[in-house]
């Protein structure tokens, strides 16, 4: 019910939190924690995957999988989603698609 | 309308966007941005800071030739990782075209925007950014200062006195007792000392399984605690022994000659391997530079990170008050991304954009047995804040392919955010 809501809210604009303020410095700003764990630009040199890239359409759908706890196999991605609403999800799987691997 | 990479390299006047807006472009190629600390916070700065703006000019002020992080430095007492690949030079910082310079910043003056170094030279900025770490409040806990330190050692800074500590390990007998204090008030990496007991545990438990590890906390509670207790049980059975502060947990004096603590209650422990944390505030420069308050701590403007006492220093990392983020390399890192994103914006002209945070402490309990806290933060009234409903820890019931996963998973994010900063893997 909350989530329907939320998606409502999305969908009508300026009630979105955020959702306003998503100009390309902003999306930079969002991204910049997922280097630490994705590597730099989202290319990573070890055991967690590479997201530079990733279709845009494939990451959003992982990372709205993983906030809305319907992939039983993450570990710390539903943790980390859970602080982040759609729109901003959406810009960044735009953000890293862009990025090309 | 969507934001693309592209855009954003144009609005900052990288690349193509040089010729589009020469007289912005001209101010900001005068700018001098000095960084203060080359560890977690200052080289993520610098770095993000030239990746932002390819015009300004960067120097980055650090003594240490080669930066040993402390995180991981436990898993080197844990004999899982050698020295070398805990250590990271500033070649990778120096390619990226930001000078470095092997000095220490003596004095701040914020009025005038100079910053004086240890080898003499005097450098001015434009802007300002301090990412000194911790300094200890020697003689805070009775008996220990930094001569009684080269006895029982805090390794709180990785460096020589993590080998010192790592030494004294090997040549303890098999059936002796390390003794780790945990200090009163905000101290770096909150699960930094239950992952050190840890590591020393499963040292013991390979090559002196008589031996025990007792923790002397000045807490009731800590970090993932119950996911600690699990793992130790599961690990190590009855090696390791905490002692929190309302059970006589509180250590009020050290004797580092005799290797002894006593608590509040008056309990002497004598340790075979003494390892006193001590009290900590923010690095010496930072009081210098005028931007501490009474806490001994860093106040700053939580959507910038700049000081909210002095205007055009920015403070990032331990030395600050984040809190709900904690002190953590992780924590650092994020945060200069959004103060090298607001110096930029503010050479420009141009507002801030709005801050975001996340934080991520992955432990190892022991080897395949990781476990992790995780939080996702804004700035909202001027304070950092948690956004509601992320974060939290690992599952306490989750099986062992989890604990195997977030175990790699922490090497992964090592390699990654060494990468991000030095880059170095
Ligand atoms: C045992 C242990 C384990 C840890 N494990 C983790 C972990 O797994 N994950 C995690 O995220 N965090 C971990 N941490 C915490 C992490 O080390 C710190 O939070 C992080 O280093 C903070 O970054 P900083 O930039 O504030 O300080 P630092 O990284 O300490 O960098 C400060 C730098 O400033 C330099 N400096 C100081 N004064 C001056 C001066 N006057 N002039 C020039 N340079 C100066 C110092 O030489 C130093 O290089 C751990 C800490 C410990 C002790
Ligand atoms: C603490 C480390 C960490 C951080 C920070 C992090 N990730 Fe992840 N990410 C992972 C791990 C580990 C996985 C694998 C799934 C799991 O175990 O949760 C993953 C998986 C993913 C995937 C799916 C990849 C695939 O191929 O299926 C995407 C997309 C993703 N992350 C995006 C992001 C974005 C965007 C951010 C920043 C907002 C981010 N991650 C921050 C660790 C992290």
């Amino acid at each position: 019910m909350i989530r329907l809501l939320s998606i409502v809210f999305l969908a009508g604009g300026p009630g979105a939190a955020g959702a306003q303020d998503l100009d390309a410095a902003a999306v930079q700003v969002l991204a910049g924690p997922c280097a630490s764990c994705h590597g730099p630009d989202g290319r990573s040199p070890g055991a967690i995957p590479s997201i530079a890239g990733l279709p845009e359409a494939t990451a959003a759908e992982r990372m709205l999988a993983f906030r809305d706890g319907a992939d039983p196999a993450a570990t710390i991605m539903p943790r980390l989603m859970k602080g982040y609403d759609e729109a901003q999800i959406r810009a960044l799987a735009h953000w890293f698609a862009e990025i090309g691997s | 309308m969507r934001a693309t990479r592209r855009d954003m390299l144009l609005a900052m006047g990288a690349g193509m966007g040089t010729l589009a807006l020469p007289q912005i472009l001209r101010a900001q190629a005068a700018a001098h941005v000095a960084v203060v600390g080359g560890g977690f916070g200052g080289a993520t700065a610098a770095r993000y800071l030239r990746r932002l703006n390819p015009d300004l000019r960067i120097t980055l002020v650090e003594p240490q030739e080669q930066f040993v992080t402390c995180p991981f430095s436990n898993l080197y007492l844990g004999r899982l990782r050698d020295w070398d690949s805990i250590t990271h030079g500033f070649d990778g910082l120096r390619a990226a075209g930001i000078e470095v310079i092997h000095a220490r910043a003596e004095d701040v003056d914020g009025s005038a925007r100079s910053l004086g170094l240890s080898n003499g030279a005097r450098l001015d900025w434009d802007r300002l950014v301090l990412s000194p770490g911790i300094d200890f409040r020697w003689g805070d806990l009775a008996g220990y200062d930094e001569a009684a330190a080269e006895l029982a050692p805090h390794a709180w800074k990785a460096g020589p006195q993590t080998q010192l500590l790592r030494r004294q390990l090997e040549a303890m007998e098999d059936g002796g007792t390390f003794v780790m204090v945990v200090p009163q008030g905000a101290f770096r990496c909150p699960p930094g000392p239950y992952e050190r007991a840890s590591m020393v545990a499963h040292y013991f438990k390979t090559h002196k399984p008589r031996s025990r590890v007792l923790i002397l906390d000045s807490q009731d509670r800590f970090a993932k605690q119950p996911l600690f207790r699990q793992g130790w049980q599961a690990l190590y059975g009855e090696m390791i022994e905490w002692v929190g502060q309302s059970d006589d947990g509180l250590v009020v004096e050290v004797d580092a000659s005799t290797r002894t603590a006593l608590t509040a209650f008056g309990t002497r422990h004598k340790a075979d391997v003494l390892n006193v944390i001590p009290p900590q505030k923010a690095g010496l420069i930072a009081e210098r530079a005028g931007v501490t308050d009474e806490t001994g701590w860093v106040p700053v403007r939580a959507d910038r990170f700049e000081s909210v006492h002095v205007p055009g220093v920015y403070v990032l990392g331990d030395a600050t008050i984040a809190a709900p983020m904690p002190k953590s390399g992780f924590c650092a890192n994020a945060q200069a991304k959004v103060a090298a994103a607001a110096i930029t914006a503010d050479l420009a002209g141009r507002e801030p954009p709005p801050a975001s945070f996340a934080n991520t402490c992955y432990s190892l309990v022991g080897p395949g047995w990781g476990i992790s806290v995780a939080g996702v933060y804004r700035a909202e009234g001027g304070k950092v804040v948690e956004v509601a409903g992320s974060g939290g820890v690992s599952p306490l019931e989750a099986g062992p392919e989890f604990r195997q996963a977030e175990a790699d998973h922490g090497a992964g994010w090592y390699a990654s955010i060494c990468a991000d900063i030095w880059g170095t893997a």
